[in-house]
C-alpha cells in the first residue's frame, strides 16, 4: 500500500462521515471571521433560532473595510462602519472572541492567525475568504468558503464536501539574491495558470520550501488561490514547531509535548502518489511582474510584454489582446520600462514583518521617484507595525517619502479609501490584477516587497539589483 | 432556498474566460450586509460607463450599449454562457448573489472556480460545465444565427438548443436532489448530530489543545 499525502492524511483526521457517493461530512476545527462575508450568515443563523456549536473556535476581526489613517474618529463611510458594527455586534451577541478596530492585535485575519498562533498543524480553517489557503504554510488544511458556508460551519461546526486531487509543486534550487517566495508562486502561477490547481490541494515541496522562512510559505500558500486551488499546503518541520512557540493561542503546559509530536507527523509520506506533479528550478529565477489582467499573465523584470499573436490558443489570444487594452500596454514593451503612479506594499500576501524590511532595505537612503502620487505602506496586523516601528522601518520609509498606514486590507481590494483612480498604474504586493480590483478603471502589476520598493524609487520598473 | 424548475431561455454570451468575481459585483456593492439587492449591479463595471455605488438608482446610469447584458435581443436571459475558470478569485458569495437577483439561475461554462460552483448551489444557481468543443458551438452558433434559446431540464440533466442538440451534463447527486428539494443543507447536516458529536468526542481526545477557551 501506498502511503499518505498531507492532504490525505488531514481529509481523513476530519472525516465525520462519508456518503457512498463520496459526499463527506468534514470537522472545522477553527473559522475565522471578518466583515464583509459574515453579517448575512448571523443573520441566517438568527433568523433560524440557531447559536454556534463552538462559540470559542471562532476569531473575528474586521479588516476589509477599516480605514487605514487615523482611527480615532472611526470609519467615515456610512455603509463600511455599519458593517464593522455589525460584526461588533454579532460577536458581542453570540459570545465569538473579536479583535475590534482599536485593538492593538487588530489586522488582516491571515496575518493575525499565524501571528496570535491560532493557526496551528493538522487543523482544518475556514474563512469567508479566498486568501484562507494562506494558512496551509502551517500545515493546516485551510481554504476560502461563501457566506452560507460560513453560516453552516457556525451552526454544525462542520462543512459538506468532496475530497480533492492531490497535486504537488517541487520548488527546487537555491532562490538567487533578491528573488523571494512572491516570485516563486508567480512563476508557479505562470507556469500552471489561473486553472491549473481546480480541483486540487497543491502541496509546496522542494529544498526552496524546506529552506523558506514561515512568512515565505505563507505568500506561497496565500496565492495557492490564484492557481486555482482552494487550498496550499507546506509540510510541518522544525520550523513551523519554532514559529508557534510561545503564541497566545499556541497549547500551554502539558499539552505542548504532546502537540509537538502530533504536528510533526503532519508531512506526506516518502511513498505517496501524488495525481499531478510539477517542478520548478527556483535558482534561475528572475524577479517577476504581471502584465495583464489574471495573476497568469507574468513575466520577468528584462522580459517583454509578450503578443497575442503568439498566445497558445485562439480564447488565450482574445484574453491577452483585451488585458494589453485595458493594461494599456502594447506587445514588445519592455516590463522595465513600464512607469507608475502608484505603489502598495501591503495585503495577506506581503504585509507582514519580512516583508517590511525587504522594502526597507530597499527604501532605505533613497527617496521616492517624482512621478509617484502616493507609496503606501500598510503593515499587515497592529503587532507587525509594532515591530515595524520597534526596527525603525516606518522612519526609512517616510523619509524616503512613503506613507506608513494602520493594519488591514487596504488596496489589496480598495473597499476602503485606499483606491486607485481610474488609469492609474500600481505596482501592488498584493495577489489580484482583475480589472478594477484596486480601483474602477485602475491598472495593477503584481510584484515582490523588493520590487515594489524598487519601483518607487525608480518610478518604473527595475531589478533592485540595478538601482 | 427555492427549488429549481426545469425552464428555457435565451442565453447570454460572456466570450471570455477567467470571468472572476470582482467583475461579477465589484468590492463596493460588498458592504451591504443584505442577502439581496445585487442584481442591478452584476457586471457593474463592464455594464455601466460610470463608476456604480452602492444604493444608487441605476436607472439613469449611463450604459455600455456594446455589453451584451445591455442588449435588447438578451433582454430577460436566465442562461449566461462563458468560458473556463469561471467565477476565478474572492469568495464573494455576493457573485452569486447578484446572478441570482438579475435572474440567473443557470450558468453554462467550460470549468468554474471552486469555491464560486460551491456558492451556485446554496443560491438555487445550476452551474453546466460542457467540454470546450460544446462551448465553441454554443459560442458559434450564437455567432452566427444571433440569440438562442436553450431549455433547461435538471432531472434529465440536458440543455436543449433550438437546433434541437441535447448537452447531457454530469451534476454530483446530492447536490442535484438539494437543488430539486430546495434543501436547507444546514438542517440536513443536523441530522448527523449523533456523528458529529461523536467525532468531536474522539477529536477532544486526540488533540484536548484545541478545545481549550481559545480566549484564555
Amino acid at each position: 500500500m501506498t502511503g499518505k499525502t498531507l492532504y490525505d492524511k488531514l481529509w481523513e483526521q476530519h472525516l465525520v462521515r462519508e456518503s457512498e457517493d463520496g459526499t463527506a461530512l468534514i470537522y472545522i476545527d477553527l473559522q475565522l471571521l471578518h466583515e464583509v462575508t459574515s453579517a448575512q450568515a448571523f443573520a441566517g443563523l438568527r433568523d433560524a433560532a440557531r447559536l454556534p456549536r463552538r462559540k470559542a473556535a471562532n476569531l473575528a476581526v474586521a479588516d476589509h473595510n477599516v480605514p487605514t489613517t487615523d482611527r480615532s474618529a472611526g470609519i467615515s463611510d456610512p455603509i463600511a462602519r455599519l458593517q464593522v458594527e455589525t460584526l461588533d455586534r454579532n460577536c458581542e451577541e453570540f459570545g465569538i472572541t473579536e479583535f475590534a478596530m482599536s485593538d492593538p492585535r487588530q489586522g488582516i485575519v491571515h496575518v493575525v492567525g499565524p501571528e496570535q498562533g491560532a493557526t496551528q498543524p493538522g487543523m482544518t480553517i475556514v474563512c469567508g475568504d479566498s486568501h484562507t489557503a494562506t494558512h496551509g504554510a502551517l500545515g493546516a488544511l485551510a481554504f476560502g468558503i461563501g457566506t452560507s458556508e460560513v453560516e453552516h460551519v457556525l451552526a454544525t461546526q462542520c462543512l459538506v464536501a468532496r475530497k480533492m486531487k492531490n497535486m504537488r509543486i517541487n520548488l527546487n534550487g537555491a532562490l538567487p539574491d533578491g528573488i523571494f517566495s512572491k516570485d516563486m508562486i508567480l512563476a508557479v502561477i505562470g507556469l500552471i495558470g489561473t486553472s491549473g490547481g481546480t480541483g486540487y490541494t497543491i502541496e509546496f515541496a522542494g529544498s526552496a520550501v524546506r529552506e523558506a522562512s514561515m512568512e515565505a510559505r505563507m505568500t506561497l500558500c496565500n496565492m495557492a488561490i490564484e492557481a486555482g486551488a482552494r487550498a496550499g499546503l507546506v509540510g510541518v518541520d522544525e520550523a513551523t514547531v519554532t514559529y508557534l512557540e510561545g503564541r497566545p493561542y499556541s497549547p500551554k503546559g502539558d499539552h505542548i509535548e504532546r502537540a509537538r509530536d502530533f504536528w510533526l507527523q503532519m508531512v506526506t509520506d516518502l511513498d505517496a502518489e501524488f495525481d499531478k506533479e510539477y517542478d520548478l528550478d527556483v535558482s534561475v529565477l528572475r524577479p517577476q511582474v504581471t502584465w495583464g489582467t489574471s495573476p497568469e499573465m507574468v513575466a520577468s523584470v528584462d522580459d517583454e510584454i509578450p503578443n497575442p499573436a503568439d498566445a497558445p490558443d485562439q480564447t488565450r489570444e482574445r484574453d491577452w489582446a483585451r488585458a494589453l487594452e485595458y493594461m494599456d500596454l502594447s506587445p514588445g514593451t519592455r516590463i522595465n520600462t513600464i512607469t507608475l503612479d502608484k505603489v502598495f506594499i501591503g495585503a495577506c500576501t506581503n504585509g507582514r514583518i519580512e516583508d517590511l524590511r525587504a522594502a526597507a532595505k530597499v527604501a532605505s537612503g533613497r527617496k521616492v521617484a517624482q512621478n509617484i502620487k502616493q507609496a503606501l505602506v500598510v503593515p499587515g496586523s497592529g503587532l507587525v507595525k509594532v515591530q515595524a516601528e520597534a526596527e525603525g522601518l516606518d522612519r526609512i520609509f517616510t523619509e524616503a517619502g512613503f506613507e506608513w498606514r494602520e493594519p488591514g486590507c487596504s488596496m489589496c481590494l480598495a473597499m476602503n479609501a485606499d483606491q486607485l483612480e481610474p488609469g492609474e498604474r500600481c505596482a501592488a504586493t498584493s495577489n489580484r490584477n482583475f480589472e478594477g480590483r484596486q480601483g474602477y478603471g485602475g491598472r495593477t502589476h503584481l510584484v515582490s516587497p523588493s520590487m515594489a520598493a524598487a519601483a518607487a524609487i525608480a518610478g518604473r520598473f527595475v531589478d533592485p539589483h540595478q538601482l | 432556498m427555492e427549488k429549481f424548475v426545469n425552464y428555457s431561455s435565451v442565453v447570454i454570451p460572456i466570450d471570455r474566460s477567467n470571468v472572476d468575481t470582482d467583475a461579477l459585483i465589484p468590492k463596493q456593492f460588498l458592504k451591504s450586509v443584505e442577502k439581496s439587492g445585487f442584481g442591478d449591479n452584476l457586471f457593474d463595471e463592464w455594464r455601466y460607463l460610470d463608476q456604480g455605488e452602492p444604493g444608487q438608482d441605476c436607472s439613469d446610469r449611463p450604459l455600455n450599449t456594446d455589453f451584451v447584458l445591455n442588449k435588447k435581443a438578451y433582454r430577460g436571459g436566465r442562461i449566461l454562457l462563458a468560458r473556463d475558470n469561471f467565477g476565478c478569485g474572492s469568495s464573494r458569495e455576493h457573485a452569486v448573489w447578484a446572478l441570482r437577483d438579475f435572474g440567473i439561475r443557470t450558468v453554462i461554462a467550460g470549468s468554474y472556480a471552486d469555491i464560486f460552483f460551491n456558492n451556485c448551489f446554496k443560491n438555487g444557481v445550476l452551474p453546466i460545465s460542457l467540454p470546450g468543443a460544446d462551448i465553441d458551438a454554443l459560442f458559434a452558433q450564437d455567432a452566427e444565427s444571433g440569440p438562442c434559446s436553450m431549455d433547461i431540464d435538471l432531472e434529465r440533466q440536458t440543455a436543449t438548443a433550438e437546433s434541437g442538440q441535447v448537452y447531457r451534463f454530469e451534476i454530483d447527486g446530492f447536490k442535484k436532489q438539494c437543488l430539486l428539494e430546495g434543501l436547507d443543507d444546514i438542517a440536513l447536516t443536523l441530522q448527523h448530530e449523533g456523528d458529529i458529536a461523536t467525532y468531536e468526542q474522539r477529536r477532544m481526545n486526540d488533540v484536548p489543545w484545541l478545545f481549550e477557551d481559545l480566549a484564555s
